[in-house]
């Protein structure tokens, strides 16, 4: 019941803010929209099935803003190496995935999708194998600073920020 | 202000026929459907400065749903390219981990 | 004054935003094998997004506009890496071959000492 009623003021806040429209019949078509979807997701029994206490946490700011400045730092290092694309040594390898829950290990998979440079190729339970654009950006994510901001954005108790 | 703003459309317009030249060259059929989808995306771009340049705001709307349609619109492709199918699943499939 | 200091910076993300497009254009022609594409991909899909949104973000403040712009943003760089993971693995499963330099001799050195031989 906790879920329901959460997508449903989920949704409403979304439909508000994509509308700008706030006229009777327009807010009562868009309280049916909101019914149809709470409607169709109980029908798909997808209500409350991924829930994660890791997606509310205070945390989770703080990483995205780590995470943006960083795709900015990784960008220009791309950026260099296609303007002078003699240096670039792609490679394969291997890292491990430390985390326990599965959203953290996603997390950590489309965080280093998302910092070029970088791409997942294959996510086990255990480990996880990256293509490299170069030696730094392996060297980087070998050193395993994103994983352990990973690890501290799932809150365990061993990491610090 | 507008002039920015007509700059940074020809950068993307420029980069939109990078890529749409990649997407002829190919070789494989996955470098065209990453084409497409930098194609999409930067689509989704340039939909949102024409909005601004115009003052027309609703045009946002539009940005916002073509953001959403070509994500789905990407993997649909490459599951059909996979399969040959999109209703059915299987061994090779892009969903097979 | 304020408003200058912002309209700058918006002119600065928009441009900024523009060059990465081009710059990752340029990589998706020139880089050798599909992987290598990928990330120059990557280029165009996040910092170019990021950077144009945000400068377009910044000319309109604070409105229902902005909130859209936002979530624009968010739900790109939430689909891109599941898109760009998709297409990699596809590649990978249907045999596509990434290109890989030996590994010995490269561990001992700098990434700037080697000289290039691609």
């Amino acid at each position: 019941m906790r879920y329901i009623i959460s997508l449903t003021l989920v949704l409403a806040a979304l439909w508000l803010a994509v509308s700008g429209v706030y006229k009777p019949l327009i807010l009562m078509l868009g309280a049916g929209s909101v019914a149809l979807v709470v409607w169709l997701s109980l029908r798909m029994e997808v209500v409350g099935v991924e829930h994660n206490p890791v997606l509310f946490s205070w945390r989770l700011p703080l990483y995205w803003l780590w995470l943006v400045w960083q795709i900015v730092v990784t960008n220009i290092n791309v950026a260099r190496l296609i303007l002078s694309p003699g240096r670039i040594h792609p490679r394969m390898l291997s890292v491990p995935v430390p985390h326990k829950t599965a959203v953290a290990k996603v997390a950590y998979a489309n965080s280093v999708t998302l910092t070029p440079g970088t791409v997942s190729l294959l996510l086990t339970e255990k480990e996880l194998t990256v293509h490299a654009l170069d030696i730094g950006s392996a060297r980087e994510l070998e050193a395993g600073t994103m994983a352990e901001r990973i690890a501290w954005l799932e809150g365990s108790p061993t990491e610090q920020p | 202000m507008t002039l920015v703003m007509i700059l940074t459309t020809m950068a993307v317009f420029a980069t939109m026929g990078l890529a749409l030249v990649r997407a002829l060259k190919g070789p494989t059929v996955y470098d065209r459907i990453l084409a497409v989808n930098v194609f999409g995306t930067k689509t989704v771009l340039v939909v949102a400065l024409i909005a601004y340049i115009n003052g027309h705001d609703d045009l946002i709307d539009v940005a916002l749903v073509y953001a959403l349609i070509n994500f789905i619109a990407v993997v649909a492709v490459l599951k059909l390219t996979k399969m040959r199918d999109l209703a059915k699943a299987g061994k090779g499939d892009i969903t097979d981990g | 004054m304020a408003e200058s200091v912002v309209d700058i910076l918006s002119w600065i993300l928009l441009l900024a935003g523009g060059a990465a497009g081009v710059i990752g254009g340029i990589g998706l022609l020139r880089f050798p094998d599909f992987y290598t594409r990928l990330h120059a991909a990557g280029v165009t899909e996040t910092l170019c997004a990021l950077a144009i949104l945000l400068g377009l973000a910044l000319q309109s403040g604070l409105s229902l506009v902005t909130v859209k712009l936002i979530m624009i943003l968010l739900f790109l760089l939430f689909t891109a890496p599941t898109a760009t993971h998709a297409l990699a693995r596809a590649a990978m499963v249907d045999g596509v071959e990434p290109e890989v330099e030996e590994e010995e001799e490269e561990s001992e050195s700098t990434p700037g000492e080697r000289p290039s031989n691609t």
